[in-house]
């Protein structure tokens, strides 16, 4: 589909167009730097400023108050198990993403676009909800509840619990940016690997991946900042057991609620950290992704 | 084997389907649909007059009303400075245009809970904000849309993007021929082949602030009945072990994203067909 538009838009601008013409379709000066100054203003006050805020109350008592709040053990704590969580459920989503990316975008079957719909279900759940349906499963009045508690395993209020909310939080990432892709590019290639005789695996990794694989990486970024900043779903089934189940946004909540708000403000500055890295990340790959999607087209 | 045979329309020589597939159900199946289904199936233990009062409790309904009026009032705030900002973005060359676009995507980036508490220090009586403001901010429900406006931002934006990106020249030139002043080029050309993508991009930045928790309990102050959103009201509901009732109210409020995310589709499938793909 976008092949085709891409063939209608094909003609480059010719540079004759009569300047008078070209003033004619933007606006007088004074409107040009007015929206821009709304815009700006707007985006100062809601975005530039708080994002400034973070690192500037973290410094506000000084880099020693900042770095022991840091290398504090809650904190490390706290640190360690939302890198283990995204460790674990980051992968996984990979995982599914590239299963649910082939199936969809490979072959046509019925009951694809009730699969799409479902894939992208978990953005449209309140992440609270997200905690809590995790909670009527595995929870002590639970379905499993009582098998759990009889085989002494646990997972709300544990590590398992925490994982699997993530998961469910940051299911469609990774799936969402390869489909439209994936679909783009058509099978041809990989039908031709086939015919010259290809295995499934081969195919995958000679054809498909080298096609896809910035649009992967951003997909595994978007999913990863999520993964590690996620609050609400990971509130509900964490149980707040300070240097056990606690998170990095769940040790904010903690810090920011006891008034120490330095603390906070410094572990909160790692994670907005995290947030431009992958901003920054976002850019690089996506200039990627539109050149690798320009190359397949042609 | 079986599930290429019943549900392929066509013979492909690519292997992997039935693997692929198989392993995309059973994951869906196990992280998403069944959890949810649980969430359905519990309220059914409640007798239906329990159900009802738990979910039109007077503390309930206050909760609601805040939820629901703020998120519109966010997603409405979103759509006005989305479209100006998109604009700005699409059309104008200005220094730091890139940057700026860039950072557009922050409160998807920015943890929920970072964007929570720098709000609240900003907006605060003794903030950088809140003290030039002549109104209260943080713990009123006038911080409830602020938290929600700063979620909603990249919604708008970036649905809008793509169709102001691909808005032919051509069309405003021909408008531009024909005598229109460019304000009406604007209402009665540009307005229009943009206004599907627009109410996408609000519908989804209303969609998000209605589940929204982390950015806005810090700001909210959560006061019953004043400045408690229904989020806050479900995990208040679990502390203290009233399952049944957080679960009736999550209920109500998943039937209300699921309405959205139909509306949400409708929306999109519009957008294509405006820009006839």
């Amino acid at each position: 589909m976008s092949a085709a538009a891409a063939v209608v838009a094909a003609p480059p601008h010719v540079a004759a167009v009569p300047p008078r013409v070209s003033e004619a379709t933007t606006e007088p000066a004074w409107v040009r730097r007015s929206l821009i100054a709304v815009a700006l203003v707007f985006l100062t006050l809601f975005l530039f400023v708080p994002l400034v805020a973070v690192f500037a109350e973290a410094l506000k008592k000084g880099l020693d108050v900042y770095l022991a709040a840091i290398v504090e053990p809650d904190a490390l704590s706290a640190i360690r198990l939302t890198l283990v969580a995204a460790a674990i459920s980051v992968p996984l989503n990979c995982a599914f993403g590239v299963a649910a990316a082939w199936a969809i975008a490979k072959f046509d079957f019925r009951g694809k676009n009730l699969l799409l719909t479902l894939i992208d279900l978990p953005f449209s759940v309140s992440p609270v909800i997200a905690g809590l349906i995790f909670v009527l499963v595995f929870g002590l009045q639970g379905w499993l509840g009582g098998w759990l508690r009889d085989h002494d395993l646990k997972i709300i209020f544990a590590l398992p619990g925490i994982v699997i909310a993530t998961i469910f939080i940051t299911f469609p990432f990774v799936a969402r940016e390869l489909i439209p892709l994936m679909q783009a590019q058509g099978v041809e290639q990989e039908e031709a690997a086939r015919v010259l005789g290809a295995s499934g695996w081969q195919i995958f990794r000679r054809v498909t991946l080298p096609n896809v694989r910035w649009a992967l990486l951003y997909g595994v970024i978007l999913c990863n900042a999520r993964a590690m900043g996620e609050f609400g779903a990971v509130s509900v089934v964490s149980g707040h057991i300070r240097g056990q189940t606690n998170t990095m946004p769940l040790h904010i909540e903690i810090l920011y609620n006891e008034y120490q708000f330095a603390a906070a403000f410094a572990v909160a500055s790692l994670l907005a950290g995290l947030a431009l890295l992958t901003l920054a990340l976002k850019v690089v790959v996506e200039r990627r992704v539109a050149a690798q999607a320009e190359v397949t087209r042609r | 084997m079986l599930l290429s045979r019943a549900l392929l329309k066509r013979h492909s020589v690519l292997p992997g389907f039935d693997l692929a597939l198989g392993f995309t159900l059973l994951y869906l199946s196990c992280i998403v649909l069944v959890p949810l289904s649980a969430a359905f199936l519990k309220t059914f233990t409640l007798t239906w007059p329990a159900f009802w009062d738990a979910v039109t409790a007077p503390r309930v309904v206050a909760a609601y009303r805040l939820t629901f009026g703020a998120s519109l009032a966010a997603a409405l705030a979103n759509a006005v400075f989305g479209l100006v900002v998109c604009w700005v973005l699409v059309r104008y060359e200005f220094p730091g245009r890139r940057i700026v676009d860039a950072l557009v995507d922050l409160p998807f980036a920015l943890p929920t809970a970072v964007a929570g508490i720098a709000l609240t220090a900003l907006y605060s009586g003794n903030g950088w904000i809140g003290s030039l403001l002549p109104v209260k901010v943080s713990f009123t429900p006038v911080g409830v849309w602020v938290a929600l406006t700063f979620i909603g931002l990249p919604f708008v934006v970036r649905t809008l993007q793509p169709v102001l990106e691909d808005l032919q020249r051509e069309i405003e030139e021909a408008a531009a021929i024909l005598g229109a002043t460019r304000l009406q080029t604007f209402r009665r050309v540009i307005l229009p082949i943009v206004t599907p993508a627009l109410l996408t991009g609000f519908a989804l930045a209303f969609a998000r602030a209605l589940g929204e928790y982390g950015s806005v309990i810090f700001i909210a102050g959560n006061l019953p009945m004043v400045s408690e959103i229904v989020p806050l009201l479900i995990i208040t509901k679990l502390e203290q072990f009233d399952i049944p009732g957080a679960t009736a109210i999550a209920v109500v409020m998943l039937v209300a994203s699921f309405v959205l995310l139909l509306a949400i589709n409708g929306l999109q499938a519009w957008t294509r067909a405006r820009q006839g793909r």
